[in-house]
């Protein structure tokens, strides 16, 4: 089975919800003319990242009655979707979240789960965890959803593979730092080679979506990434501008790749459910 | 040897790009530069050419009656070759009378007030170009304090403020800005003779390199001294990011209610846009 996927690396006014939907319809379109079957686009890509005190103005459900995703889900009879919004639950918790939108309904929601609150980051003092990690069916086999941080931990990638993703959609707002004298920056660099390392690792499409543009002072570096079963690139978007990067996945390269390398077949649940159970339960860790 | 390289092209592209969006984004199309002949404003002025275009950028040359004759002509050179939109506003008859009020007055003083004096003229321009005022001021000025707060630290945007002194020199390099301006010792030209290395009693190669470690990499004093720096070195730059803290912050504000501008009211500039 083949996919045709199409990362769209797009900029967002930030707190302007009305105007990034406009963005997103656009870029649906011109995904839906180069006939993709799925665009994924970045955290928080109806909102903008650094929102501070905005998190409750810019606040969605993915429901048919809410104003922005009513078109959303409409949009989504034609391909499927990965949106970034804040999740607003009905107890008024605040989440990042992202949507997986398919024919009409929202398949999946995940909350971002890992907040980092540290450097030049304060995501947990405005928005609240997430408490599951769940991949789940879609017409193209079982897909795992993960919003930035989520993925600089290594459980959560590994929690989707073992729940039965196959696909890994990566979605990030992802600030450009530590220019050296490569040509890459450190950001940069280290979202890709982890990136590439779960591929390889979990031989299963990793995609990762990063948007572009400026907030103040910081420059979130694009390169939207899809890698395949065997950790090979297959495509990659520009640092810094918006695209829309399309490329087709041969779905059957997990088979192919799993008969040579069967990681997936010979990893020993039990055995890391025993010794975690031990090293949480009986001490011996810093946790 | 610590190494501060930076790749040049990358930098360039995320400075033109933040100048471009950060004037555009507010619906502005054009930006002011106050252009003194040395290095740090030349390459402000250069990225804002290539972020906006010649005809965009306006050079305002602010001199004193003292200033070097080669700073007008040095920033004449860079006029020339960008063929650049430019005033020359001197500051003499402006601060003078200032300075004849007091005979005592000392030479810090007289520095501060051309250098906001200068900034007066600068965002007087900016109305009159409708332009926004361009920063020149860098990290390693920015993190020593070595500038006059709301004086050649005050503007819209700064496109420097996170590139040491050296690799503001490798980018200029880069960016071909005339020879004699990377060439001469920097300096404020607030007084004759005056020179940036001079004044602050060591050079912006070595201060740069001990700022990188404690800095970007967090190198704590105790690891600077075993890195190989002296310890007085050490202190004195830590001692002096330190008092200088008030010069990188908004004066504090008194809270009283129960939502305060800086510590509860929180948004970004870039707010809705």
């Amino acid at each position: 089975m083949k996919l045709n996927l199409a990362l769209a690396q797009i900029a967002t006014k930030l707190g302007d919800v009305e105007s990034n939907l406009e963005k997103h319809l656009n870029y649906i379109k011109q995904a839906k003319d180069q006939k993709a079957d799925l665009v994924v686009f970045p955290e928080l890509s109806l909102t903008g990242y650094v929102l501070q005190d905005l998190v409750a103005s810019v606040a969605h459900q993915p429901t048919e009655d809410d104003p922005v995703f009513k078109h959303l889900l409409e949009a989504s009879h034609d391909l499927d979707l990965v949106v970034g919004f804040v999740d607003e639950d009905d107890r008024h918790r605040f989440f990042i979240a992202s949507a997986y939108l398919s024919g009409g309904r929202a398949l999946h929601v995940h909350h971002k789960v890992y907040l980092p609150t540290y450097g030049l980051f304060d995501e947990g003092r405005f928005f609240a965890w997430g408490d599951k990690i769940r991949s789940f069916e879609t017409r193209f086999g079982r897909v795992g959803l993960l919003i930035c941080e989520d993925f600089w931990h290594a459980s959560p990638p590994y929690l989707l593979w073992l729940d039965g993703a196959d696909i890994m959609l990566f979605s990030s707002a992802s600030p450009g730092r530590g220019l050296t004298d490569k040509e890459k920056l450190e950001s940069a660099r280290w979202v890709e080679r982890v990136s590439k390392a779960y591929a390889s690792m979990f031989t299963s499409f990793v995609v990762h979506c990063n948007r572009v543009g400026y907030e103040d002072g910081l420059l979130f570096w694009g390169g939207a990434t899809v890698n395949d079963p065997n950790g090979e690139l297959l495509a990659q978007g520009p640092y810094f501008e918006e695209a829309l990067t399309v490329v087709e996945l041969d779905l059957n390269q997990l088979r192919r790749t799993r008969a040579r390398l069967p990681l997936l077949r010979d990893e020993r649940t039990a055995l890391v459910q025993k010794e975690l159970d031990r090293i949480l339960t009986r001490g011996r860790s810093n946790h | 040897m610590v190494d501060l390289t930076i790749n040049t092209d990358v930098a360039r592209q995320i400075l033109t790009g933040f100048i471009r969006s950060e004037v555009t984004r507010v619906g502005y199309s054009r930006a002011v530069v106050g252009l003194s002949g040395g290095i740090d404003s030349a390459l402000s002025c250069v990225l804002a050419v290539e972020a906006l275009g010649a005809e965009n950028v306006l050079a305002v040359m602010m001199p004193y009656k003292t200033s070097n004759r080669d700073s007008l002509e040095h920033a004449g050179l860079l006029i020339e070759q960008l063929q650049l939109p430019n005033k020359t506003i001197e500051i003499t008859a402006m601060v003078d009378p200032l300075f004849d009020l007091d005979p005592e007055i000392s030479k810090l003083r007289k520095g501060n007030i051309m250098a906001r004096e200068r900034m007066i003229v600068l965002y007087d321009q900016s109305e009159v170009f409708k332009g926004l005022v361009i920063g020149t001021s860098n990290k390693t000025e920015i993190l020593l304090g070595y500038s006059t707060q709301f004086g050649d630290a005050a503007s819209a945007m700064n496109p420097l403020g996170d590139l040491y002194k050296t690799q503001l020199r490798q980018l200029s390099r880069a960016m071909n800005i005339p020879a004699p301006i990377m060439d001469k010792p920097p300096s404020a030209d607030l007084w004759q003779g005056q020179t940036d290395e001079g004044e602050l009693g060591f050079t912006y190669e070595q201060v740069d390199q001990l700022l990188y470690l404690m800095v970007d990499h967090r190198y704590s004093p105790q690891e600077c001294v075993e890195a190989g720096f002296d310890e007085k070195f050490v202190d004195l730059v830590l001692k002096r990011i330190r008092r200088h803290q008030f010069k990188r912050m908004q004066p504090p504000i008194a809270k009283i209610s129960n939502r305060t501008v800086g510590y509860d009211f929180l948004y970004l500039r870039d707010w809705g846009t």
